[in-house]
């Protein structure tokens, strides 16, 4: 494929020769499709019946679907981390990978603004929201800044991607002719002129600049929602940073699992190298470390002091009937992946994105132990109820709806992913030296 | 693409002025020529109404009005009232009862958990067995201090947190103090209930008890009837009884004297057993009254009187459990 001097006519055709409609696409499609099909009628169910269909009841009534949201809203904060901060800071080994950071961002902050609908009682009154909404509640301020994060990580990739749309335009001929004429549309006759790079530019950079903030804003708002309580493992001054370094663990691991299937199924090794996952590998244990910092001050400080409520709590999560999950979560989610990644040989590809697996259920279990047990353990005592109100325990029908959301994430991944290229053609060419208007 | 900023505008300068000359002209003509057409709409409109009033006028009714009197109305002049009664019910549920300002004392000496009151709620409130917007704990502070029952309503907070964060004030705050909820309005994000530190709301996870039933009953935001599926309840102080100046529905079922209920304003709390009125600031100042984690600073509006010489000896939980649901 690539020679040691490669020419545009080969980089182009390495990064758009994944945009086909492949038999493998096929499959997986059917596969998610008829995956998610069966989780909405589970969906349905709970329309039809109540949100008691979940194990959610009076005392636990925040159980998976809003663990879930966190979990979400998390993952799409590493568009924010690569393409905003390291790109704003001029790091060069990103640029094959800022588009990946940016596809997870938009299908998770999508996908989240669904989950949230999902949790709500009465769905069919979502607009209230706009009609009625109070300004002093923090969720007002949630829906704001999701939707501005996910209107500007769209935006972002949809620039970005306009010289690409107009390089697809010429080179695939694998698609039937109305896609040809849906990228030629989409390009806005994008012609590599100097004043189009130079709008395009400029474009990117404000909103790179308006990124940054948004994205420190979704998180530190979501935290916010259990923060602003007074509830005894919630009331936390630390939750914003907390929650934000959290997002980028979660983040990272996404992007890496991504990145090693993206190089995989659509045979770039030469673009997504083992200095690239090198490289995340580094950041992952980076931000992983900083996430630790961050649990060290959320655990050990209440911990020490022992006040009343929170030392149930905490005794709950060290030792009680949480403390399973507690400690797997931050052993293998967290402590065992820093000290693996440590080592060079564990940074490359295949060990690499086994440890992001790990990492990345373990992101998800961890919103799960932020967001129940502390409910479980209100400060007035449970009591005359039945037993499935004092212990959570989601049910299966919950289960299934928590499942659309991935679904629906996977979908939107693989969609972007498979008809665009995935990686910046024009981009890596400017980076390599490669002329870029041999063409056009 | 074209540079948005071009270099025309220099050229247009000279222009502008003649441009803005016409364009007023135009819009001129162009409101001498609407406020003709409305004037023309206005007078045809009122000729046809005049006609009408002809046509149908004349015709006296006999009312009577809402201080005895008999009246002779024109039956033009009569028309419904605008508000439907569910309107009108939000209306006053909204606004509260003019200077009240209500409040519970709670006498834990006198509570042998006879759970009565928990029952007249559920009653009232159309309640599952398992939904509590009043309920018994059993309390034990420390543990060698003595083990106590503790009636536990929603402490109608001053300082809501539950209100604060509902985003679409179908939790609010009234001037008589009460803190409703309205459940044509809340969307069932549950943010109140994980808000509120005294876990004093509850959900409808399914249909309500008996939602057949009541299906058609105008919804009364002072009582939360009917209950609805998806949306949050709690207790209200029975804000529907106190408009009819009955005590709540708790305080009148209990037995054994343990609620006062008043208004602040009055300084006068009455015991919903004995139908004894005392004055509130003497019963909580000779009493030692307290309240719930106040260092929480939500300021609840139910005191509770220690349980000091206990009328009843202390029978451990009784903690039967209702059906799972």
């Amino acid at each position: 494929m690539a020679e040691s001097t490669p020419s545009f006519e080969n980089i182009s055709r390495d990064l758009t020769s994944h945009i086909n409609l492949s038999k493998g696409f096929k499959l997986w499609m059917g596969f998610l499709i008829v995956g998610l099909g069966v989780c909405l009628y589970a969906y349905y169910l709970q329309l039809r019946d109540g949100l008691g269909v979940a194990g959610i009841r009076d005392y636990v009534s925040w159980g998976l679907y809003l663990s879930n949201f966190v979990f979400f809203v998390a993952s799409s904060l590493i568009g924010m981390l690569i393409s905003g901060v390291l790109g704003m800071i001029g790091i060069k080994w990103i640029t094959p990978i800022t588009r990946i950071a940016e596809i997870i961002a938009i299908a998770f902050s999508a996908i989240a603004g669904l989950v949230i609908v999902m949790d709500m009682g009465r769905p069919e009154r979502l607009a209230y929201v706009f009609i009625y909404g109070r300004f002093q509640s923090p969720i007002l301020w949630d829906v704001t800044v999701v939707t501005t994060y996910f209107v500007l990580s769209a935006l972002l990739y949809y620039l970005t991607l306009i010289p690409d749309l107009a390089l697809t335009h010429r080179k695939i001929d694998k698609l039937p002719p109305f896609a040809g004429r849906m990228y030629k549309l989409l390009s806005l006759n994008w012609a590599d002129k100097p004043e189009q790079n130079v709008i395009i530019h400029r474009s990117v950079k404000i909103l790179l600049l308006l990124l940054i903030p948004s994205a420190l804003a979704i998180h530190t708002v979501t935290s916010w929602l259990f923060a602003l309580t007074l509830r005894p493992g919630w009331d936390s001054t630390i939750f914003g940073p907390y929650f934000v370094s959290g997002a980028f663990v979660a983040g990272s691991s996404a992007v890496i699992i991504a990145m090693y299937f993206f190089r995989k199924n659509y045979k770039l090794s030469n673009y997504l190298t083992d200095v690239h996952f090198n490289n995340m590998g580094k950041l992952l244990v980076l931000v992983s470390l900083i996430y630790l910092y961050f649990n060290i001050n959320e655990f050990l400080v209440p911990g020490y002091k022992m006040r009343r409520a929170d030392a149930i709590h905490l005794q709950d999560l060290l030792a009680g009937h949480n403390a399973l999950l507690f400690w797997t979560v931050q052993i293998g989610g967290l402590i065992l992946p820093i000290i693996l990644l440590l080592f060079r040989k564990m940074r490359t590809p295949l060990p690499l994105m086994l440890i992001s697996i790990a990492v990345f259920i373990g992101s998800w279990f961890k919103r799960y132990i932020i967001v129940i047990p502390t409910q479980e353990h209100p400060f007035l005592p449970i009591q005359h109820v039945p037993l499935n109100f004092k212990v959570y325990t989601p049910t299966l029908t919950e289960i299934a709806i928590t499942m659309v959301s991935f679904f629906l994430v996977l979908i939107i991944i693989t969609l972007l992913s498979k008809f665009f290229p995935v990686i910046p053609v024009y981009e890596t060419a400017n980076e390599r030296g490669v002329k870029t208007t041999e063409i056009g | 693409m074209e540079d948005p900023h071009g270099k025309e505008k220099p050229q247009n300068q000279p222009e502008t002025g003649k441009k803005n000359t016409s364009r007023r002209k135009f819009m001129k003509s162009l409101g001498l020529l609407g406020a003709g057409a409305v004037t023309g709409i206005a007078a045809l409109e009122s000729a046809h109404f005049f006609e009408k009033a002809k046509t149908k006028g004349g015709k006296k009714q006999i009312l009577l009005t809402q201080d005895n009197k008999l009246v002779e109305v024109d039956s033009l002049e009569i028309k419904a009232l605008e508000k439907s009664p569910g309107e009108q019910l939000q209306d006053a549920g909204r606004t509260g009862i003019p200077g009240r300002r209500w409040v519970l004392v709670v006498d834990l000496a006198k509570c042998r958990n006879a759970r009565r009151c928990i029952s007249a709620c559920q009653e009232a409130h159309q309640l599952r067995p398992e939904q509590y917007h009043l309920n018994t704990l059993q309390m034990q502070d420390s543990p060698k201090t003595a083990p106590y029952n503790m009636p536990k309503h929603c402490q109608q907070c001053d300082n809501p947190p539950c209100v604060a964060v509902c985003p679409v004030d179908a939790t609010f705050k009234r001037q008589d103090g009460i803190v409703l909820i309205d459940n044509e309005r809340c969307i069932g994000c549950r943010f109140c209930i994980a808000a509120c530190p005294y876990s004093a709301r509850i959900f409808n996870w399914f249909d309500p008890r008996d939602a057949e039933k009541y299906k058609d009953q105008t919804y009364n935001v002072e009582l939360n009837v009917p209950q609805k599926k998806g949306t949050v309840s709690k207790c209200l102080f029975s804000a529907d009884h106190l408009r009819e100046e009955k005590l709540p529905y708790c305080v009148s079922a209990c037995p054994n004297s343990v609620y006062y209920f008043g208004d602040e304003n009055e300084d006068a709390v009455t015991n919903g057993t004995t139908k004894e009125t005392v004055k509130l600031s003497k019963l909580l100042r000779d009493n030692g009254a307290y309240q719930l984690m106040p260092e929480l600073g939500t300021k609840p509006r139910i005191y509770y009187l220690p349980p000091k010489n206990r009328l009843f000896p202390f029978e451990p939980a009784n903690d039967e459990q209702p059906e799972k649901s």
